[in-house]
């Protein structure tokens, strides 16, 4: 078995029992009520990507509306509650949480050579709060749907007839989960490093996260508040924002987008660490640059917070503040670019692996250019002008967040699978599916970049004839990816059941995770670890019969003060 | 100094073609500033390709040249960091962010800025029509205006946020309710141009469009002068169909017998409606009168009440030609059709 395997090649792992974190408990009760982190995070992986499904769904009938202009297949107004279920489905269920509670989850603990996180309650309240706030938004579809667009804006949401406090409400909970997980982490990443990580021995990953945690706790709260207050004015005709009752719209749009910008880089953020992470081992070498990579995640969690303003050039705020939004949204691009070259010089002189998980780093590094560069156009105030709320700022965020989030997220699925569940997958489908991912995903939304730019408002359930070809090129774009995610589910699932055993370490990856059985026992480490440098690929040594890649020094992870216990 | 006088130099040098044809990237240049806008663009999008090829091409050379070899699985060492090379590639990203910026506030100052000699317009927008009022109080649906003369725009918005979008001239700004927003521009040629919706406002979203007609220079006030006065050369039957038709009625009320957003004109005089709150009332002159001014106050049954109030933007000539208008409805005419109709089919 997979256990008996391992030990043959590295002594320290493995139960002596055969037990992993997987069978250790049995019955529906022994997951929800577990505190372990790695079952905590599998349960979020599978909530997470059922409502990934759910929202590619909603994205897939928004595309099928969309192959003609006027009626398709559905009404203007249940077309405009798919977007916005769209919307809110994706970014509240799916990619916020995504990286940090499925895979955060499960890699934290284990890349600090720690049992748990350091609040495993909290962290088990997280997620019920996750399933709670998921509960009341599936409800609110079912009774009514939302047709407010994610946004929320105001006075429309607080004058339609939808189900929006209901929608918000679930919103307002969801952010508790997030908030809880970033406080986990932060507190975990602050005590529970083990002997010899000093925070520049961190994996860039645990960094990312970091900073990520940092927006998570500081941002979200702005976001419950602005919530309530529109419930409030809706329920109690408090006017805040609506002008009728003595309000400001405009003041809901400064609230929302002083969350919604930094909960961007609460998306993107974890989605560069792991392309940190992954670059180097599937280059075989240490990363470059590590400590500007880690201090631009720091600079980028900070810059986040002072360019919600650029969400606004339209909307009639001053001159003065358009001026201003638009200078601070430009040094948001400087750290990302930095990690990017970063990435490409880790690449030089290495030796570089194309496996599945490497062609989701290529894959991000095309995607997220294109992302970065044409948040350029968006950035500068005339150009932004003539695009602000066409298809083409909908292209763009859709190239960072899936082109960036998504494709990391997979490339990071695809990484710690064979830990998580001590199976391998197909290799042969996995680039199969990658590729067409790659294809879909640009025919879907480079279109959109022209139809944008063009003058195509988004949000449009009808449309002037000149567009339907680029319309029908996205739609066939989107079909494509549906495809290959359907390729995908069949391979991962396939490989739970049929999948080879796989190795404790087999990518060669320096991070402790690496260090311990594939899955993890309940407790993670039968020994206490020491940090060693996370990026040091020279003291593994690949071992062809097991495919394995294994410790020249064998003992050196371990904590000498267990060892004399 | 320097990057101003480029920068003008520049913009004359990409003032769009004589036709002000589209591009691969933009629609037609018609406005005075859409070549500023496009020469920006262009430059951002020159910048973002070389990076974009740089990027590329370096990887895929490195995933080729550096490929895994069988026995080479990892990478013999090779310096992991290089302050130099890192203070390059974040100085030259700061410079060319620094050069973007200044060029597109730059222009921006020149959008947000009307010239003091602007002929003024005033913007109404509503769920999901525009209404432009001219200086002399005529409104019409649809935004005529003079070639070759600044215009300025002074908006609201009578529900929710709105966003007015010429994309030919690479004009937007929102309508918000309750304060007053501002744009500007100047046509450069006679034509039609589309006006779309930019902020998502409900169902008719999509359907909220209208066109600028820009008129050559000389024949806009003779327009104006010709459109201001239609009731006068109409009969009242007449003069109250071009009302429906460029007021908005026709957004939400048919004269076929067809349900839309409210209910239908046809065959409405006269006849016995339920109300919502379960009474009855006949339609008459005075229902007709009180349903523009106070549209919310008796909603028929089966409808929601939406309407916005016309209470100040009908005059009493226009309330009487619009009940003459809603009387001839009786079914009794030879012809029913729709007016305006083939506008709409245009556009689809």
């Amino acid at each position: 078995m997979a256990e008996g395997h391992s030990a043959v090649v590295t002594p320290m792992s493995g139960g002596a029992s055969g037990e992993n974190y997987l069978t250790t408990g049995k019955g529906p009760l022994s997951w929800l009520f577990t505190l372990d982190h790695k079952r905590i995070s599998v349960m979020y992986m599978v909530c997470i990507l059922g409502s990934f499904l759910l929202g590619g769904v909603f994205a897939l009938l928004i595309r099928t509306e969309l192959w003609s202009p006027g009626a398709t297949i559905m009404t203007a107004d249940t077309y405009n509650k798919m977007f916005t279920l769209h919307g809110a489905v994706m970014i509240f269920l799916f990619i916020i949480p995504g990286i940090p509670a499925a895979l955060g989850n499960f890699v934290l603990p284990l890349m600090l050579g720690a049992k748990d996180v350091a609040l495993p309650r909290l962290n088990l309240l997280s997620f019920w709060c996750w399933l709670a706030g998921a509960t009341v938004c599936l409800v609110s579809i079912v009774v009514g749907a939302v047709d407010t667009g994610w946004t929320f804006y105001t006075p429309y949401s607080t004058t339609t007839s939808t189900a929006v406090v209901s929608m918000t409400l679930g919103a307002f909970i969801l952010g508790f989960s997030s908030i809880f997980t970033g406080l986990n982490f932060i507190v975990t990443i602050h005590t529970m490093r083990p002997e010899g990580m000093t925070w520049f021995k961190m994996p860039l990953f645990l960094w990312s996260l970091y900073s990520t945690a940092i927006i998570q706790v500081l941002a979200t709260p702005v976001l419950g508040i602005t919530l309530l207050l529109l419930i409030a004015e809706r329920t109690l005709g408090v006017g805040i924002f609506d002008p009728a009752l003595g309000g400001d719209p405009v003041l809901y749009q400064h609230f929302f987008w002083f969350y919604s910008h930094p909960a961007v880089y609460i998306m993107i953020l974890p989605a560069m660490g792991i392309i940190s992470e992954l670059v180097s081992v599937f280059s075989g070498k240490r990363i470059f640059g590590y400590r500007m990579i880690a201090w631009c995640s720091i600079a980028i969690a900070v810059l986040s917070f002072l360019v919600w303003g650029h969400h606004l050039f339209t909307s009639g705020q001053s001159g003065l503040l358009n001026m201003i939004f638009s200078a601070l949204t430009f040094t948001v691009a400087i750290p990302s670019a930095v990690k990017v070259f970063s990435w490409l010089a880790t690449m030089y002189k290495g030796a570089i692996s194309l496996a599945a998980p490497m062609l989701y780093v290529l894959s991000f590094l095309f995607l997220f250019a294109i992302g970065g560069l044409t948040g350029l156009f968006l950035g500068s105030l005339s150009t932004d002008i003539h695009l602000h709320d066409t298809y083409f700022v909908v292209a763009h965020f859709h190239y960072v967040m899936f082109g960036g989030t998504v494709i990391a997220f997979l490339g990071g699925i695809h990484y710690w699978w064979p830990k998580m569940f001590g199976r391998m997958y197909s290799e042969f489908w996995a680039r199969i599916s990658a590729a067409l991912i790659f294809v879909g995903f640009n025919l879907t939304f480079f279109t959109q970049f022209v139809m944008g730019s063009h003058g195509m408002p988004r949000r449009y359930y009808n449309y002037l004839e000149v567009f339907k070809p680029y319309h029908q090129a996205s739609t066939v774009g989107s079909y494509i990816l549906g495809v290959a995610f359907m390729i995908m589910a069949y391979y991962l699932l396939h490989s739970l059941v049929r999948g080879e055993k796989a190795p404790e370490n087999p990518w060669g990856g320096a991070t402790l995770e690496w260090a311990t059985a594939s899955p993890p026992i309940a407790t993670n480490f039968e020994h206490e670890m020491v940090g060693l440098d996370p990026y040091d690929i020279d003291s593994l040594r690949f071992d062809r019969e097991t495919g394995n890649y294994v410790r020249k020094d064998p003992g050196s992870i371990f904590s000498k003060r267990t060892g004399d216990e | 100094m320097i990057l101003t006088g480029l920068f003008e130099m520049m913009t004359r040098l990409a003032r769009a073609p004589e036709d002000g044809g589209a591009t691969f990237w933009m629609p037609t240049q018609s406005s005075t500033i859409a070549g500023e806008v496009d020469w920006l663009f262009n430059l951002i999008l020159g910048i973002s390709v070389f990076f974009f090829v740089l990027i590329v091409v370096v990887m895929l050379v490195f995933v080729v040249k550096y490929r895994r070899r069988e026995g080479w699985e990892t990478a013999p060492a090779s310096p992991s960091h290089n302050t130099l090379l890192e203070v390059v590639w974040t100085g030259i990203p700061v410079a060319i962010v620094v050069v973007i910026f200044f060029f597109g506030f730059k222009s921006y100052l020149n959008i947000s800025t009307p010239p003091a000699n602007s002929y003024q317009i005033q913007v109404s927008g509503q769920k999901w029509n525009w209404d432009f009022t001219y200086p002399n109080g005529y409104v019409d649906q649809n935004l005529h205006v003079p070639a070759d003369r600044p215009v300025e725009l002074l908006m609201t918005s009578i529900d929710v946020i709105h966003s007015l979008y010429i994309p030919a001239f690479r004009v937007k700004m929102d309508v918000v309710p309750g304060r007053y927003s501002k744009a500007w521009f100047e046509a450069t040629m006679p034509g039609e141009y589309n006006i779309f919706c930019a902020e998502y406002c409900g169902t008719g979203h999509s359907d909220m469009s209208a066109m600028v007609i820009v008129h050559p220079s000389g024949e806009f006030g003779p327009w104006l002068e010709k459109a201001s006065n239609f009731l006068l050369t109409m009969t009242p039957v007449e003069g109250g169909r071009k009302l429906y038709e460029i007021r908005g009625c026709q957004q939400c009320h048919s004269v076929d017998g067809g349900a839309r957003t409210g209910p239908t004109l046809f065959k409405l005089f006269g006849k016995d409606e339920s109300l919502t709150d379960g009474s009855i009332v006949t339609v008459d002159e005075n229902y007709i009168r009180e349903s523009l001014l106070e549209p919310n106050a008796k909603v028929v049954a089966g409808f929601e009440a939406v309407m916005p109030t016309y209470q100040g933007r009908l005059k009493d000539d226009e309330i009487g030609a619009l009940i003459a208008y809603i009387k001839s409805l009786d079914g009794k005419a030879a012809l029913i059709e729709e007016p305006g109709s083939d506008r709409k089919t245009e556009e689809e």
